[in-house]
């Protein structure tokens, strides 16, 4: 966390290679975060800074000289000595091939980045077919989940399980091509243990999950990213303090996260600091 | 505490330390994300006392749920205290360095065993002695409290009978150990930090302080009246007397949210001018002369907040007020121009250097290092400095910095209002996850897992003693008022305990019933603890009878 107050514990330093640089890094440090650290872009869906990796999307693998396969940079830990390459032609085949699998299985349309991801690695997005459709899930009236858009990457289970919220509403439910996210027995979420903390949400990088103002914007066609601001504050609520991000489209709260690195919130919410901002609107 | 009105730890600490202690706090539904940082620690093997005379979402995680009698804190605290000293527990050369007072303390608690104090707080012996001993021996451990503690007649005294714990054990000022309060609102620290106290200018100093007052008389070049004002207890009586009889509400509800409701509008009525300055028109700016539509904090606004752990943020606006709604900073400064004392151009961060220059805990705090550090921990002398994420270090220097930390003798005292033939009930009020306080912010959004209706919560064999079903509409009387309400089973109460919520006060008038009995020292009511009676509407039906 960036914001720790100077107050970091001891670690060993670390030297390793990456694309051919020197590197000293701090122990504990993933491979991932010293690449990004030296500015690579090395592209990740299922990785988020607040949860632990979950090694689903494979989209963030590099190459380890003498390790017989790829490795995902997200969850291997950086040891002394390692010798890393981010984009050779292996490292380029693998992300191709994982983001044509990932098109013809996912609706992928409203992934951030996945288009230039494409462009970058040459890969035919009809290359093995085109997603089946399915129905929106449409339960509750905070946010709803569009499952033609999940990638399977189990964000949403680990912030509503031990990595976060601890109130494991939801899991994987299913095998093989049936699996799915799904709340015990598939009931709707308001007669599941869900409290509509909203962090699944948060953390979704495919737009399965969408809050209510996003999911009506995208159906209108006026959901605009260009758009929109950003702007950190503070819940009105209890005393935790909160940082709040308010993202506003055309004068509008059309959606709330929280910093990862915000050392009060780790980037998760409650259902009021989430969603109980309707009030100002109501005068 | 010990001279600074904050928690003495960060919650990254929370997530680290070995033992917490949670004292009269339903954290996980009215402090979600701080209940995270408790998790953490959980996950990490720490062992968690939840203290509470309910069982709630809170409990349920603890590793031990120790249910006291509502209002026996202090017996319970006393018997840990016991316990922690009769069994060796204490950390004696902290106690000699940094505290004084220990050995009142030893004789006042040498006969509050907790098998002697398990008929008061109804906490079985064998676990107050686990908790001690697990308190006792740790690392670390954390005593975090809410209003459980501190909507009593005696909250300070609660609260002091939890820091004897503290100073017993060594447990504050050091990494992973602490007292931290949770702060039911956003900005109560830090409307304290800024001086809305009547007894404390900015930054905690104290108003009768002739050397403190100059120096703000000088900066301000007005003249500051010499002695404290009133807290809102205080302003109430101060009604009561007819020797109050304007007020200038901003924010606050107290129509609805204060206790003994009934009695605070009565009040409010009888003023000269009341003037209320809000972002809806509540209860109490139904009751208002002049009502003044503001700008809410959040989005809203500039300015800053201060959290639970001392952390100073900043407020940002990021949309436009509606029509006619005006920043508060704007109002004030307007009202003072028309009063004949042009404050200025009202911009946040301008009042904040302001200040800045007369708070030196807040010196170092400039807006342009709130944003890069994403926010600061009071005190912050000077802008080298880091900020403060742990408080009170220095009772550790050898030798001690600052006076030492005083351990209090405290008597158990029961709620101000017994229970009766008349009154047999218990009452205690608090919150739910999905709403907040009086409700005027948060009824407006849709939650999926609000109740359709409020409901008076009983335990399930209370349903029985005062003959009434689940669904049922009741009335609940205390001295004050009564409301009206349909009853639900909890089996999370006390058969002895009934709870309701201050969260929609339309439906179910909670303020009605509670009692006005405060704590001079904190002016806080007791909210937790009203004497009440379950009535029947209808007489029950022939063909029931013999239910």
């Amino acid at each position: 966390m960036a914001h720790d107050g100077g107050l970091v514990p001891l670690r060993r330093k670390v030297q390793l290679t990456i694309d051919g640089a020197h590197v000293t890094a701090t122990e504990g440090q993933t491979i991932l975060d010293v690449a990004r650290s030296l500015g690579l872009d090395v592209p990740t869906l299922c990785f988020a800074p607040n949860l632990s990796p979950a090694n689903a999307c494979r989209l963030c693998v590099v190459e380890l000289e003498g390790a017989r396969t790829l490795v995902p940079s997200c969850a291997r830990l950086v040891e002394p000595g390692m010798v890393v390459t981010t984009d050779s032609p292996r490292v380029r085949d693998a992300r191709r091939m994982v983001l044509e699998l990932l098109a013809a299985t996912v609706d992928m349309q409203a992934t951030p980045r996945f288009a230039e991801w494409c462009a970058r690695y040459g890969a035919r997005v009809d290359r093995f077919g085109a997603p089946e459709a399915r129905a929106v899930v449409d339960d509750n009236a905070l946010f709803v989940r569009d499952y033609a858009k999940c990638m399977l990457c189990y964000k949403c289970v680990e912030a509503c399980g031990d990595d976060a919220q601890h109130t494991f509403a939801i899991a994987v439910a299913g095998r093989g091509a049936h699996a799915t996210i799904a709340t015990e027995l598939d009931t709707p979420l308001p007669d599941s243990a869900c409290v509509f903390c909203g962090n699944c949400v948060g953390v979704c990088p495919t737009a399965a999950l969408q809050f209510r103002a996003e999911h009506e914007l995208r159906a209108a066609g006026s959901w605009d990213e260009t758009k929109q601001t950003r702007t950190d504050t503070v819940c009105p609520y209890c005393g935790v303090g909160c940082v709040l991000t308010l993202h506003v489209q055309d004068d509008r709260i059309v959606k709330v996260t929280s910093p990862s690195d915000s050392a009060v919130t780790h980037g998760q919410l409650c259902v009021k600091g989430r969603f109980g901002f309707e009030y100002l609107g109501r005068r | 505490m010990f001279g600074a009105g904050g928690g003495t730890s960060s919650y990254r600490e929370v997530g680290e330390t070995d033992v917490i202690l949670l004292w009269g706090s339903n954290a996980r539904e009215t402090h979600p994300i701080f209940f995270h940082h408790v998790l953490r620690a959980l996950e990490r093997g720490a062992r968690l006392y939840a203290i509470d005379p309910r069982a709630t979402p809170s409990t349920r995680w603890a590793t031990r749920h120790l249910a006291p009698q509502l209002g026996s804190d202090i017996a319970l605290a006393n018997a840990v205290a016991h316990v922690l000293i009769d069994e060796g527990l204490i950390d004696e050369t902290f106690i000699r360095r940094a505290t004084i007072g220990f050995e009142a303390l030893r004789t006042a608690v040498a006969d509050a065993s907790p098998e002697r104090t398990e008929p008061v707080t109804g906490v079985p012996a064998p676990l107050v002695r686990e908790l001690a001993r697990d308190y006792g021996r740790a690392e670390r451990a954390m005593i975090c409290w809410t209003l459980g503690i501190t909507e009593h007649h005696d909250a300070v005294d609660n609260v002091l009978s939890l820091i004897n714990l503290a100073l017993l054990t060594g447990h504050v000022g050091k990494w992973g150990s602490g007292l931290n309060p949770l702060r039911g609102q956003n900005n109560v620290q830090g409307g304290g930090d800024a001086g809305a106290l009547p007894h404390k200018l900015p930054g905690f100093q104290d108003v009768e302080d002739d050397a403190v007052r100059a120096r703000f008389e000088q900066a301000w070049g007005a003249s500051i009246p010499p002695k404290k004002g009133l807290h809102l207890t205080d302003q109430l009586h101060a009604m009561e007397r007819g020797a109050l009889r304007a007020l200038y509400c901003l924010g606050e509800n107290p129509a609805q949210s204060e206790a003994d409701a009934g009695r605070v509008r009565r009040l409010l009525r009888g003023l000269d001018h009341l003037v209320v300055q809000d972002l809806f028109l509540t209860k109490t700016a139904e009751l208002a002369h002049v009502v003044l539509p503001a700008a809410a904090s959040l989005g809203e606004s500039e300015g800053t907040v201060t959290n639970s752990e001392r952390r100073v943020q900043r407020l940002r606006r990021a949309i436009s007020p509606p029509a006619g709604a005006r920043d508060d900073l704007w109002i004030v400064c307007e009202l003072s121009k028309r009063l004949g004392r042009d404050l200025g151009e009202p911009v946040a961060e301008r009042v904040w250097d302001e200040l800045r220059a007369l708070s030196p805990m807040h010196r170092g705090m400039s807006y342009a290092r709130l944003e890069a550090l994403g926010g600061i921990q009071w005190p912050c002398p000077d802008e080298s400095h880091a900020g403060t994420p742990l408080l009170h270090d220095r009772l550790w220097a050898q030798p001690r910095e600052g006076p030492p930390a005083p351990f209090h003798v405290l008597e158990a005292e029961p709620p101000a209002e017994p229970l009766s033939d008349d009154y047999p009930l218990r009452l205690t009020t608090g919150r739910r996850l999905d709403d907040y306080n009086t409700g005027v912010q948060s009824r407006a959004f849709p939650s999926p897992r609000r109740r359709a209706e409020e409901t008076i919560d009983l335990a399930p064999s209370a349903l029985a003693r005062f003959g009434v079903r689940e669904g049922e509409r009741v009335i609940v009387r205390s001295r004050r008022g009564a409301v009206e309400a349909p009853v639900r089973a909890d089996p999370g109460l006390p058969p002895g305990l009934a709870f309701l919520t201050l969260h929609r006060p339309e439906q179910v008038d909670t303020n009605l019933l509670t009692i006005e009995a405060t704590d001079p020292r904190a002016g806080t009511a007791e909210f937790k603890a009203a004497a009440v009676r379950i009535e029947r509407i209808a007489p029950r039906p022939p063909a029931e009878a013999g239910e």
